[in-house]
């Protein structure tokens, strides 16, 4: 069973900032909700309120990098890169300034609707000259991605998870910038997942291999760069070809960056994107969504049998039990 | 329903207990909704207790629909607008055809749909088993409305964004010459999005004074009261002094609300800035400030307050109908006689 972590950016952030007094936060009413409302607490000084307004949210975030600060935004992953990219673009990433955007509620994860769910995020960010752009996973991605953003010089986007978390990775070892999480070495397929998908691929990666297929396993934290010599060798080693598994839209996201990669080093191998088809979702819960949309661990079963060319005789129920949050569970702060 | 039908397309001038019926109404649909988050064990309740009348004021007396057409227990969610989807089905079609001289209504703030859903059940554009589709997956009746949601006819729960594509409705029907107004339903949180005062600005270069917005001002929003978060006040003179004519009610005078709607129109966009309580009707709620925006119960013993507090509520409400269908009955009994009258003397 893996542990699950309750809220671990709420005590993890005030430890981490407490010898760092150029961090400050900036929140657009998401306060409670982006799990800093403790934070806001602890360092009233160094915390600003700019109400629900996120394009001059990121005017003053570039102001106070200017300035020497390092103004970590949180609110949620929709609202900072929709709305207010422009101010995003010209303000922060053209000049390279070090803020930080801690993007909640990625993709599907959110009880909110389309309006709520940001599905091409990591697409525009990657887009955007001069961003990093990080993912976290589990319990200790969320801790440790902290001194990833903090390492770099220049804007970073990071897509944040909250509430209940599983700890998928040892607690002692952090993410790393543009370092790939192997967990699992095989010759015949690679899957390549990144943030609630691979919880939901390890289920099906187990079963598969239980079933005599060798596969490759990487988790995918860091989606701009993306040239981590691991990540071309899993693909180079895959006989039947590539998975992605991503909770984000198929189309510019790490899909693309798995497809730029394979066309530039000419790796000439199939390749199937597991993500939103390039529409528009609703809202409905996590695990629904996750179903309707093919980002389960069936899809990726699925997805292998059209590699392979071989059926396996695997069933939902073959797959480990799903593992699903309370909708109104103690974990969160608002349902919003 | 059917004896809710008297009133089901607005004005009813005549009728002389039309605000008992619209206070009425707002009481069932604070209560609709209450019993809802309780249900779901918790939710948004505060946008009810402050925006109840506004509802009922707006549907009952203020705009002038058309019947709605659209089927009582909506349909599930048939997917998202596209042109692979010749199924998708425009939630603002539960107000009403879109003809020339009939009112458009634009909800803006989409975390209040559960308050919309319980006002279209009070005006029999929605049948009261259709909410049990509320937040359950699959549906339309999502929490946070979007364009396929009954009653919501443009996707805003990214907020402030409704004001502007009013603006180009408004716009499109004056270039129609169509008669009809555009109504828009705001949240006093979307005062402090840029867009807003764009629109403002827009609205009132054009001189579109067919639109009329009414903005719940309950002075909250997610972080707790709005002057701790980012303050919007003074909203008067700022819209004033941006083009708008403005009127500043108690958001829970039915008069007041429904005054404003009645003037002429003087070449200005119009706000109606509804200042409201966001406790009205459920006191308890007091117990929770400073932050009023989702309830979600702390622990057992709050979930048992708010039982009880719902359950004396639905029993007040049982003595309030009675006492509604008192007043129908010796209201129609005078009808009876002074048309009798009237025949006789004729
Ligand atoms: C553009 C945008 N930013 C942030 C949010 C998240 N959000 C949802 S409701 C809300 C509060 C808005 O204020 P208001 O509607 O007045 O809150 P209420 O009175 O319902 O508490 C916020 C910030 C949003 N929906 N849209
Ligand atoms: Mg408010």
């Amino acid at each position: 069973m893996v542990e699950i972590v309750k809220r671990p950016h709420v005590e993890n952030f005030i430890r981490w900032a407490a010898d760092k007094p150029r961090v400050v936060v900036l929140s657009a009413d998401l306060t409670n909700s982006c799990e800093v409302a403790k934070w806001r607490d602890t360092y009233p000084d160094r915390f600003f309120s700019l109400g629900m307004a996120e394009q001059n949210l990121m005017g003053f975030a570039a102001g106070l990098a200017r300035e020497g600060f390092e103004p970590y935004i949180h609110t949620f992953a929709v609202f900072i890169y929709r709305r207010p990219y422009d101010q995003l673009a010209m303000s922060i990433a053209y000049p390279n300034l070090p803020v930080r955007f801690m993007g909640f509620l990625p993709g599907i994860t959110t009880p909110g609707g389309v309006t709520h769910q940001a599905i091409e995020d990591v697409s525009i960010m990657r887009a955007t000259p001069n961003m990093t752009v990080l993912e976290t996973g589990d319990a200790t991605e969320v801790e440790s991605v902290l001194d990833v953003a903090h390492s770099i010089d220049g804007p970073v986007y990071v897509r944040f998870l909250r509430g209940e978390i599983p700890r998928l990775f040892p607690k002692d070892e952090p993410m790393r910038l543009n370092h790939a999480r192997v967990l699992r070495r095989g010759t015949e397929l690679a899957v390549l997942s990144a943030g609630i998908c691979t919880e939901e691929t390890m289920r099906a990666t187990d079963v598969l291999s239980s079933q005599g297929l060798s596969i490759s396993h990487l988790h995918i934290s860091t989606h701009k760069p993306f040239n981590d010599p691991q990540v071309l060798e899993a693909i180079s080693n895959a006989r039947y070809g590539v998975i992605t598994m991503e909770n984000h839209t198929i189309i510019g996201g790490l899909g693309s960056a798995t497809a730029e990669l394979m066309a530039e080093e000419g790796v000439g191998k199939r390749l199937i994107r597991i993500g939103l088809q390039d529409t528009y979702a609703h809202g409905a819960s996590q695990h629904y969504l996750m179903k309707e949309y093919g980002l389960d661990a069936i899809s990726l079963v699925r997805a292998a049998e059209k590699l392979t060319a071989q059926p396996f005789n695997i069933t939902e129920e073959d797959l480990a039990g799903v593992r699903l949050q309370a909708t109104h569970s103690d974990a969160k702060a608002e349902a919003l | 329903m059917t004896e809710m039908t008297g009133i089901i397309n607005g004005k009813k001038k005549d009728n002389p207990i039309w605000k008992t019926e619209i206070q009425a109404a707002a009481d069932s649909i604070r209560l609709r909704v209450f019993g809802h988050v309780m249900k779901n064990n918790g939710g948004y309740l505060s946008q009810a207790c402050s925006s109840a009348e506004l509802f009922a004021a707006l549907y009952m007396r203020i705009m002038h629909l058309g019947p709605s057409s659209t089927p009582l227990i909506p349909h599930p969610f048939m997917g998202v607008p596209g042109p692979a989807n010749p199924n998708f089905f425009n939630g603002g079609d539960y107000n009403g055809p879109k003809a020339p001289g009939l009112d458009r209504f634009i909800f803006s703030p989409a975390h209040y749909a559960l308050v919309l859903y319980a006002a279209l059940i009070e005006v029999g554009r929605l049948a009261p088993e259709g909410l049990e589709m509320f937040n359950k997956d699959g549906t339309t009746l999502e929490m946070i409305g979007a364009e396929h949601s009954p009653g919501v006819a443009t996707t805003t729960g990214s907020l402030a964004q409704a004001l502007s594509q009013a603006g180009g409705i408004a716009l499109g029907r004056r270039l129609k010459g169509e008669s009809g107004r555009v109504f828009v339903l705001m949240s006093d949180g979307e005062f402090q999005e840029g867009q807003t005062w764009e629109a403002v600005q827009a609205l009132s270069y054009y001189k579109l004074d067919n639109v009329i917005v009414y903005a719940d001002v309950n002075q909250q929003q997610c972080d707790g009261p709005m002057t701790d978060v980012m303050n919007i006040e003074p909203l008067t003179s700022r819209l004033e002094s941006f083009g708008a004519r403005v009127f500043a009610v108690d958001g829970h005078d039915i008069d007041a609300l429904v005054e404003p709607a009645e003037l002429a129109p003087d070449g200005r966009p119009t706000f109606v800035l509804a200042y409201t309580d966001p406790t009205r009707g459920i006191p308890l709620m007091n117990d929770r400030r400073p932050v009023l925006h989702y309830l979600r119960f702390k622990d057992g013993a709050e979930r048992t307050r708010y039982d009880e507090a719902y359950t004396a509520m639905l029993k007040q409400d049982i003595k309030k109908r009675q006492h509604l269908r008192q007043m129908r009955l010796h209201l129609e009994a005078f009808e009876k006689l002074t048309s009798n009258g009237s025949e006789t003397h004729g």
